[in-house]
């Protein structure tokens, strides 16, 4: 899943203090899911900013909508009578749902109110922690299905780093565990040691060219 | 002109290396001194990549000047910093002027370094890095074609004997023992038993390889505590910090000398492993007072 | 504006209101099943609608009917402190206390406490 963090207040305060009428536009998945930008969190955010424009004196019209994924063109587009009445729109959706947002409607200033982090899975909850790097040339059958992309600070595909710490966490932080301390756990556990034990050469970072673009077939 | 590095590792008994930092900047007294008072003492003198990610002049800057004044020089490489372009056109560079040895790491994390918001490389890992020297040795570049010239470097590369957990680190030695190394400068030792397991190891693998025991000396129990949280593949051990800190003042860098020494001292009489490489970032000067309260001046 | 828990604040407040205890003027009650009800955004838009402060008041800790409510509406009303200073504050104080049905002078000490604080920041609206 996409997982995303608000900005700090003052960032999202000054890029709309320009402007006198906001539409704060939230998704319904990945961002509800991390409480980022669903609903509820646009709820708050608008009554944040009413507060903030009140105290200053700004003439506030705040209105708030949420659509079930911002992503797609058409389910953005319910957004149009709305986004018509206003300034500008301040998404909380992912950075996808922000540039959707900006290609249907053009001409409106359309701000980010998230900063999109990572793709992830939830430790426990409301704890997010990344799984996948998107690198379009998937390793884990390799790796007892542990990501040596992203889950290792470095991204070695012939770990671990002479950097591990003690107790087998990551170099980077304490609070991380080493990814090839999992991996290599994880291949033992499965007698299939012989895994890591391979060489891996130099990965092709030019698997998925960037910008990426896909032709999916429907079956 | 100093011995070829490949040579020694055939013929001495006990080789001794040092590492020099290079400078931050573009000055290079410093570095003379340093070269000046190393080159004779010293079968190699490694030169550092932009070590714990702080940016400073190229390893391979002060290789040359470490060659132009009559000292062998070992070009340390990382995979932070550069894409396999880069290195591979560093290291055509390193051997068209005359610089022999390439010691394979993959490099500190940016976040330990002075630049942390630096976006890092790690193309490749150090194995992978092993590999492509043999490649250029073998008068090809990655991508399979034929070079104008190629190299025939002496490969060197680091292993942490005190890891833990301490397989995995040794499923990648392996890893580096297969892809053919000359010789391994290991990072910091300090419990002889370590040494002795790391070295069993080693040897049902690759008899042949020469392993140079990691010296840093620590002189303070805090320096050694700072060390333990903040430097990547170093673990002092608490009988260390207690020695130091029992220390009276004044007496720290003494204190951490004679351990040094002492470590030195062990590993020659009992011929653990084939030598030291001794590692004192920054106080280059203090190093012959080690060789020579090793015995070895 | 006071979010009374039925099952105590409420309770509390009636009791004060017919032993005549003197309540401030400016005081709002609203009547809720449990303070766990009490959703941040119900104080955020509590200050939207004017108030000067906002109190959430349940159960005695232990003794919260739906177990858990008054924990809930502890940290939620710790966490609308934390949003309403992301905007600066401006003298908006939340608070919540616990307090048992049948004790109406708890009830007006908590009340005229907050009163206090609002009127020493000068803010009153």
């Amino acid at each position: 899943m996409i997982i995303a963090e608000r900005k700090p207040m003052e960032e999202i305060k000054q890029v709309t203090a320009p402007y006198k009428k906001l539409l704060l536009a939230g998704c319904g998945t990945c961002v509800t899911v991390c409480w980022a930008g669903g609903e509820k969190e646009v709820g708050i955010l608008a009554s944040q900013l009413r507060l903030a424009r009140g105290t200053e004196g700004k003439d506030h019209a705040i209105l708030e909508a949420t659509v079930e994924r911002q992503c797609e063109k058409e389910m953005a587009e319910e957004l149009r009578s709305k986004v018509a009445e206003v300034d500008a729109v301040l998404s909380l959706a992912c950075g996808i749902g922000v540039q959707t947002m900006a290609e249907i409607f053009e001409d409106k200033p359309i701000f980010p109110a998230l900063n999109t982090t990572f793709l992830g899975m939830p430790e426990k909850e409301g704890v997010w922690v990344e799984m996948c790097g998107a690198c379009g040339d998937c390793f884990l059958d390799r790796t007892g299905s542990v990501c040596p992309i992203v889950r290792c600070a470095k991204g070695l595909l012939n770990g671990p780093c002479g950097g591990t710490r003690k107790g087998g966490k990551c170099e980077i932080d304490p609070q991380k565990d080493c990814a090839w301390v999992l991996i290599h756990r994880r291949l033992i556990k499965q007698g299939r040691l012989y895994l890591m034990e391979k060489y891996y050469p130099p990965k092709n970072f030019r698997a998925v060219k960037r910008p990426g673009k896909i032709q999916a077939i429907k079956a | 002109m100093a011995k070829p590095f490949r040579e020694t590792l055939k013929t001495k008994d006990f080789i001794v290396t040092a590492e020099a930092a290079p400078v931050k900047g573009s000055n290079m007294s410093k570095p003379i001194e340093n070269i000046e008072l190393l080159k004779d003492k010293v079968d190699a003198l490694n030169v550092t990549d932009n070590q714990s990610s702080v940016m400073r002049y190229p390893s391979l800057g002060t290789c040359l000047l470490v060659k132009e004044r009559g000292g062998e020089a070992v070009l340390q490489i990382t995979c932070r910093d550069r894409n396999r372009l880069a290195i591979q056109a560093d290291l055509l560079f390193a051997w068209s002027r005359g610089i022999g040895n390439v010691l394979c790491l993959t490099g500190d994390s940016i976040d330990v370094g002075d630049h942390k918001e630096a976006k890092p490389v790690f193309d490749l890992d150090s194995v992978q890095l092993i590999h492509l020297v043999h490649t250029l040795n073998s008068g090809k570049d990655m991508a399979g074609n034929n070079l104008d010239g190629g190299a025939d470097f002496c490969i060197g590369t680091t292993a942490t004997p005190s890891a833990d957990p301490l397989e995995p680190q040794l499923v990648k030695v392996a890893k580096k023992l297969e892809a053919g190394v000359n010789f391994i400068q290991t990072q910091a030792v300090y419990e002889p038993d370590e040494l002795k397991r790391f070295m069993e190891f080693v040897r049902k693998k690759d008899a042949k390889v020469k392993v140079l025991a990691g010296i840093v000396p620590v002189i303070g129990a805090k320096m050694a505590e700072y060390m333990n949280e903040n430097v990547p593949g170093i673990s002092v051990p608490q009988s260390i910090i207690d020695e130091l800190a029992q220390a009276p003042k004044g007496k720290g860098v003494s204190t951490g000398i004679e351990i040094a020494a002492r470590m030195i001292r062990q590993v020659k009489e009992e011929r653990i492993c084939d030598g030291v490489h001794i590692m004192f970032i920054g106080r280059e000067e203090k190093v012959p007072e080690i060789l020579t309260s090793a015995g070895l001046l | 504006m006071a979010f009374c828990c039925e099952h105590s604040a409420y309770s509390a407040a009636d009791l004060a209101g017919r032993l005549a205890l003197h309540c401030p003027e400016n005081l709002r009650v609203i009547p809720v099943p449990c303070a766990g009800r009490v959703d941040t955004l119900h104080i955020l838009k509590a200050f939207e609608n004017g108030a000067a402060a906002v109190l959430v008041l349940g159960c005695e800790e232990g003794a919260c009917h739906h177990l858990t409510g008054n924990t809930r509406a502890k940290e939620r009303a710790k966490h609308a402190e934390v949003l309403l200073k992301e905007i600066g504050g401006n003298g908006r104080y939340v608070a919540m206390s616990n307090l048992s049905p049948n004790a109406p002078h708890k009830f007006v000490t908590i009340v005229d406490e907050m009163n206090e604080r609002i009127k020493k920041s000068g803010e009153v609206r």
